[in-house]
């Protein structure tokens, strides 16, 4: 046993304090790494999962056929899809909606997707002001598909390698 | 000048009245620019910790984020003041202003500078123990009365470790007594005054110096010494049920304390207003600047330490006051007096 006189003078002299000082003292001159949102926005990957949309083929005609998969796979039911037959014979949704609320952006509904129809674009700044904007309709995904149309096909092709 | 002004202007009323209406004017003198200091004091905190982090802190309102205190006071003062049910209203309510009046009343004996002191009294070291000992009633009366389990820990915790703290506070200034032969704080700054920075007491009483100020960074319930309101277990502590303005008060006695102390370790060690060479630049330079600038210098250690240090766990806290910081300043004290009157080193020591 024994007094332990290094330990003892480390103790009193409060060594370990003043390292500890010494680092934060340090920072206060460094860079400042704060990326100043909205102002500076960082980098998004192709693979960012934002707010959904409903694409459309080029000639115009909407892609899903109902097949119901999303809905099937969505983890948090956030989808619900009524379909019936149109008028040319074709199998198409009536009512598609997405509960924004519910729907915890994990994808599953872009990757089941047999005709790439709904995908998740990387709109990330989206507010609700009244309670009922939390459900968006077929009409209102497809509109956000059309708007944005250019950037969710710029985003697939750059992943599609790794796919 | 300004007091014959006063005079003058209120001539119709009784002497009485206008001795009370001019000491008005004085704490309001004193007390206005202690608030600003205190709002500002916060924001200096958040962007100091910030940039040690960093960070930028916050810049949003108003140019570089000077306007920040001003927001907050304006937000806490439109905010509803919840009381819970089943809590004492009357000791609920009253908390706040029983942890901010001393915090703010210590003022009073502050020597500013060599004439500008609100009251000069022979027993202001006295005064200032005393009161800075009746913070804890605060804290203890507002966990009591919230009827609250995390109020009421974090008061317990708080009570102990001020209780534990102001025993080696009181020690640490029976040395600055000793050597300064008063208990007037003008008269202690002026015993510091000579060889500019060589004769302030923070070099014979270097211990207690030390042990103040750690002392003084438990009496406040600053990290790490923050185990009262301890935000990972218990909350806050003993604010806990408090919002509005009610909290506003709390949070104001907190930093005017703060700045207290650091004023406080400036009279007595830092040589208060006194340049830290006494040639001629320097003393051209008015005392209150020196006292403002080496208070700010003290207090900007609260907020290095709240950047650096992670909580003390409650044991380690008692520990290191009853068995460590006690002790310590009992040798200093020791030392001191043996020193002070049966060495060659008596100079030193005075």
């Amino acid at each position: 046993m024994g007094i332990d006189f290094k330990q003892l003078y480390k103790t009193f002299s409060l060594q370990e304090l003043r390292k500890g000082l010494g680092v934060t003292g340090r920072k206060l001159f460094n860079k400042k790494v704060t990326i100043m949102y909205p102002e500076e926005k960082t980098p998004k990957s192709p693979r960012f999962r934002g707010l959904h949309a409903l694409r459309r083929y080029p000639n115009g005609e909407e892609r899903c056929i109902a097949c119901k998969l999303c809905e099937a796979v969505c983890p948090a039911l956030a989808i619900t899809i009524d379909s019936e037959e149109r008028e040319d014979g074709q199998r198409r949704t009536t009512r598609y909606d997405i509960d924004l609320f519910k729907c915890i952006y994990c994808g599953f509904c872009e990757e089941a997707c047999p005709v790439d129809s709904i995908v998740l674009t990387d709109i990330h700044e989206f507010h609700m002001e009244t309670n009922g904007e939390r459900l968006i309709d077929k009409q209102g995904l497809l509109e956000i598909g059309d708007k944005y149309e250019q950037q969710i096909a710029d985003a697939r092709r750059q992943d599609a390698p790794y796919r | 000048m300004i007091k014959d002004l006063v005079f003058f202007l209120t001539g119709w009323l009784p002497e009485g009245i206008q001795i009370t209406v001019w000491v008005m004017i004085k704490i309001v003198a004193i007390l206005v620019p202690l608030m600003i200091c205190v709002a500002y004091f916060t924001f200096a905190e958040r962007k100091l910790i910030g940039y040690m982090q960093l960070r930028v802190g916050p810049n949003r309102v108003g140019p570089k984020g000077w306007l920040q205190p001003i927001a907050d006071a304006a937000k806490l003062l439109v905010k509803e003041i919840i009381i819970p049910s089943r809590s004492n209203k009357f000791l609920f309510l009253i908390a706040p202003m029983l942890s901010l009046a001393p915090a703010l009343a210590a003022w009073a004996v502050m020597p500013f500078s060599d004439k500008l002191v609100l009251a000069d009294i022979d027993a202001s070291l006295l005064y200032v123990l005393a009161l800075t000992s009746m913070g804890v009633y605060g804290v203890i009366v507002a966990g009591w009365a919230s009827n609250s389990k995390y109020a009421f820990l974090g008061a317990m915790r708080s009570a102990a470790q001020i209780v534990a703290y102001e025993i080696a506070m009181g020690f640490a200034l029976v040395g600055v007594l000793m050597v300064a032969g008063s208990l007037n704080l003008r008269e202690i700054v002026i015993g510091q005054s000579g060889l500019g920075i060589a004769s302030w007491y923070m070099w014979p009483l270097f211990p207690l110096f030390i042990v103040y100020f750690i002392s003084g960074v438990a009496e406040t319930n600053r990290a790490p010494f923050d185990v009262a309101e301890g935000e990972s277990e218990i909350v806050a502590g003993f604010h806990v049920e408090y919002s509005g303005m009610a909290f506003a008060v709390f949070f104001l006695a907190e930093y005017a304390n703060m700045i207290l102390i650091a004023a406080l370790t400036v009279v007595m060690f830092l040589g208060g207003w006194l340049p830290p060479v006494e040639v001629a630049p320097f003393t051209w330079i008015p005392g209150v600047m020196w006292f403002g600038l080496k208070t700010s210098l003290v207090a900007f250690f609260f907020l290095w330490f709240r950047a650096t240090f992670p909580r003390y766990r409650y044991d380690q806290i008692m520990r290191l006051g009853w068995k460590i910081l006690i002790p310590v300043t009992l040798v200093w004290i020791f030392v001191v007096g043996i020193a002070k009157f049966y060495t060659p080193f008596a100079g030193f020591f005075s």
